[in-house]
C-alpha cells in the first residue's frame, strides 16, 4: 500500500511541475506584457516597472524564481494590477468562500445523487426509475449558467423568499441557491452512474447467493451491493471536483458570492496574469491532490486493484 | 397419401439454401436500435435541427447581422416573436433577428461538438490503439502522459489561452480538441488490450503483417462500436464546454454567436421581460443535447449484447 501511494505521488509531483511550467510559459508567450496599455508608457517607466516585477530577467531565471517562491514560501508573487496586493491575499479572500459552498454542493450532490441512483436501480423499470432517469437527464442538459438565473427569477424575483446575492459570512439564505445551482448537474451524473453500476451489480452472482440464502432485500442492498456499486462513482469524484471549482465562476457571477471564480474572471479581463496563473496552479494542484486521494481510496476499497 | 406439393416445394427450397444467413453484429445492433423509440426520436430531432440550421436561412427575412431600426432599444415592447414583421423568434435589444441568430448559433454549436468529437475519434482512437497494441514500456509512458494531461484543469487553460492570444474560433477548436481525446484514448486502449490476443490478430501477426497495418486493418475496425458510442456522448459534452466559454464572453465573437452566448445573453436580460431571448436558444440547446444523449444511450444499448 505504501509503495502504491509513493508511486502515485511520484506521478503527482511531476504533473504539478509540468502544470506550473506550461502555464508560466503560456503567460510569457502571450503578445503584449501586463503593462501594455492604450496610453503608451514612457520607455523609462516601463523599464522600471519591468525591473520591479523582475520581467527584465532572462526567462529561465524568472521561471526558477517563480517556482522557488511557490515551493519555499508558498508565494505566488504580487498582482500586476493591484499594486498593494499579492496573489496570496486575493486567493485567501475568495478561496474559503468557494470551498465552503463547493464542499456543501459536493455533499448534497453525492448524497442526493447516490440515493436517487440506488432508488432507481432497485425499482428498475417502474415510474420511480423513469422519473429518476428523466430528472437526471434533464438536469444534465441544463447547465448551471441557466439554472442560476432561473433560480434567481423564481426565488428572489417572484417569490421573494431568498436574497438575490451576497455572502454575509455564509448565512444559510445566501448559500441555498449557489449550492442548488452548483450541485444539480453533478448530482445528475452521479445518479446516472450509480443507477447503471447498481443495475449491473444486482445481476451478479454474489447478490444472487445473498438472496438465495434468504437475506432480507434491505441487507442485500446495504451490505453486499452498495460497496461494489459505488466504485465507479468514486472515480467520478475527481473530475467532479474540477467541475465544482469551475462552476464557481458562474455562481460568483450570478449570486455575487465573491469566491475564487470571481477573482479568476476579473483577472482574466484585467489581464492580471499573476493572479490567473496563481489560481490555475492552485486549482490544478487541488485536482491532482484530489485524484490522488480518490486513487488511494479506490485501491483501499477495491481488493481487485493490485498495487 | 396426399402430398402437398406446395409444402414439399417449400421444404426443398429451404434445404437447398445451404447457407443460413447469419445475423451480423451490426444488423443485430441496428434492429435493437430501431426498436428503441427514444433513440430513434433522437435521431429524427437531430436531423431536423441540422436541416433547419443549414437550410432555415432561406425562410429568414432578416440576416443575423441586420438591425431592425423599428425595434431597436424597445425589444421588450416591440421585439416579441411575430410572423408579420419577419422576426419569428423575436429580436434582441439591438433589434437583431433572433431566428437567424439562433440558427447561426446552432450551426456553430453543432460544429464545435462535431469537430471536438471528430478530433477525439481520430487522435484518441489511434493513440489508444497504438498504446494498447504495442504494450510494455511504450504503453506505460503513453498512458502516463494521458494521466498527466487529464490532471490539468483544462477549462482554466482554455480560458488562459483565449485571454492571452485573443479570442478566435480557431483557438477555441484547438483548446477543445486538446481536451477531448484524452478519455477516448483511455477507453480505446482498454478495448485494444482485450482485442490483441484474438485469433485473427494472431493470424495476421503469423503471416507477417506490419504492426501499424494490423492496428489500422484489424484492431481499429473492431473498435468502431465503442468509439461510435463514446463519440456521440462526447458531442453534447463539447457543446456544453463551448457554451460555458461563450457564457464568459470568451468564445465565438460578434456578429457570430453560439447557443451558449445566446443563452447567456437571454439569461442576463430576462428581467426586462424578453423571455423569448432565453426560451428559443435554450429550446434548441436542450433539444440538441437531449437528442445526442438519447442517441448515445441507444447506440450503447444496441451494441452491448449483455443488456438484452
Amino acid at each position: 500500500m505504501l509503495v502504491y501511494i509513493a508511486k502515485r505521488l511520484a506521478v503527482a509531483v511531476p504533473t504539478l511541475m509540468l502544470l506550473i511550467i506550461i502555464s508560466f510559459l503560456l503567460m510569457h508567450a502571450a503578445p503584449g506584457g501586463p503593462f501594455t496599455q492604450e496610453r503608451q508608457l514612457p520607455a523609462q517607466v516601463l523599464a522600471n516597472l519591468e525591473a520591479k516585477y523582475g520581467l527584465d530577467q532572462p526567462l529561465w531565471k524568472q521561471l526558477a524564481s517563480y517556482v522557488w517562491g511557490i515551493i519555499a514560501h508558498f508565494d505566488f508573487g504580487p498582482s500586476f494590477i493591484y499594486k498593494d496586493r499579492t496573489v496570496n491575499e486575493i486567493v485567501a479572500q475568495g478561496f474559503p468562500v468557494t470551498l465552503y459552498y463547493g464542499f456543501l454542493s459536493f455533499l448534497v450532490a453525492v448524497f442526493v445523487g447516490v440515493s436517487l441512483g440506488i432508488a432507481a436501480a432497485i425499482r428498475h423499470n417502474t415510474w420511480l426509475d423513469y422519473l429518476a432517469v428523466g430528472v437526471s437527464i434533464g438536469a444534465q442538459v441544463l447547465p448551471n449558467f441557466v439554472m442560476a438565473p432561473i433560480l434567481l427569477l423564481t426565488f428572489t424575483y417572484w417569490l421573494r423568499w431568498l436574497p438575490g446575492g451576497g455572502w454575509e459570512g455564509g448565512q444559510w439564505q445566501y448559500v441555498i441557491m449557489p449550492v442548488i445551482a452548483l450541485s444539480t448537474s453533478f448530482m445528475a451524473s452521479i445518479a446516472r452512474i450509480t443507477r447503471a453500476s447498481m443495475l449491473e451489480v444486482l445481476t451478479s452472482n454474489h447478490i444472487r447467493t445473498a438472496r438465495a440464502k434468504g437475506l432480507p432485500e434491505r441487507k442485500v442492498i446495504m451490505r453486499h451491493a452498495l460497496k461494489p456499486a459505488l466504485l465507479p462513482v468514486l472515480s467520478y469524484l475527481g473530475p467532479a471536483f474540477v467541475t465544482m471549482i469551475t462552476g464557481s465562476v458562474v455562481v460568483d457571477f450570478f449570486f455575487s458570492t465573491g469566491g475564487i471564480g470571481k477573482s479568476f474572471v476579473d483577472s482574466a479581463l484585467n489581464r492580471d496574469y499573476a493572479v490567473m496563473l496563481g489560481i490555475t496552479i492552485l486549482v490544478g494542484s487541488l485536482t491532482i491532490l484530489f485524484n490522488l486521494v480518490v486513487d488511494i481510496l479506490y485501491a483501499w476499497i477495491d481488493p481487485k486493484i493490485r498495487y | 397419401m396426399v402430398v402437398d406439393t406446395v409444402d414439399m416445394k417449400g421444404l426443398s427450397d429451404r434445404l437447398a439454401a445451404t447457407e443460413v444467413k447469419g445475423r451480423s453484429l451490426w444488423a443485430d445492433a441496428r434492429r435493437r436500435f430501431i426498436r428503441n423509440k427514444a433513440a430513434v426520436a433522437g435521431v429524427i430531432v437531430l436531423v431536423a435541427i441540422a436541416l433547419l440550421s443549414i437550410f432555415g436561412d432561406a425562410l429568414a427575412v432578416w440576416t443575423n447581422e441586420e438591425i431592425d431600426f423599428n425595434v431597436i432599444g424597445q425589444a421588450a415592447q416591440l421585439g416579441y416573436p411575430s410572423i408579420e414583421n419577419g422576426h419569428y423568434f423575436g429580436t434582441d435589444d439591438l433589434g437583431r433577428d433572433l431566428y437567424s441568430r439562433t440558427l447561426q448559433g446552432t450551426r456553430i454549436s453543432l460544429m464545435v461538438g462535431i469537430v471536438g468529437s471528430f478530433i477525439a475519434v481520430i487522435v484518441g482512437t489511434l493513440y489508444g490503439a497504438i498504446s494498447g497494441y504495442v504494450g510494455g514500456r511504450t504503453d506505460q509512458i503513453m498512458m502516463r502522459i494521458v494521466d498527466i494531461l487529464l490532471a490539468i484543469p483544462f477549462m482554466f487553460v482554455i480560458i488562459l489561452l483565449l485571454v492571452m492570444f485573443g479570442r478566435s474560433i480557431f483557438l477555441l477548436f484547438l483548446g477543445i480538441g486538446l481536451l477531448s481525446w484524452l478519455n477516448m484514448a483511455r477507453i480505446v486502449r482498454g478495448q485494444t488490450l482485450s482485442l490483441k490476443h484474438k485469433e485473427y490478430v494472431e493470424a495476421a501477426q503469423a503471416t507477417g503483417v506490419a504492426g501499424f497495418v494490423i492496428v489500422l486493418r484489424h484492431i481499429v475496425p473492431n473498435l468502431l462500436g465503442i468509439v461510435a458510442v463514446y463519440a456521440t456522448l462526447l458531442v453534447p459534452e463539447m457543446i456544453l464546454t463551448e457554451s460555458f466559454i461563450s457564457f464568459l464572453g470568451l468564445g465565438v465573437q460578434e456578429p457570430l454567436t453560439s447557443l451558449g452566448a445566446l443563452i447567456s445573453e437571454g439569461a442576463k436580460t430576462i428581467l426586462y421581460g424578453t423571455i423569448w431571448q432565453l426560451a428559443y436558444p435554450l429550446a434548441f440547446f436542450v433539444l440538441t443535447l437531449f437528442a445526442f444523449f438519447f442517441v448515445g444511450d441507444g447506440l450503447r444499448d444496441a451494441l452491448d449484447p449483455k443488456d438484452r
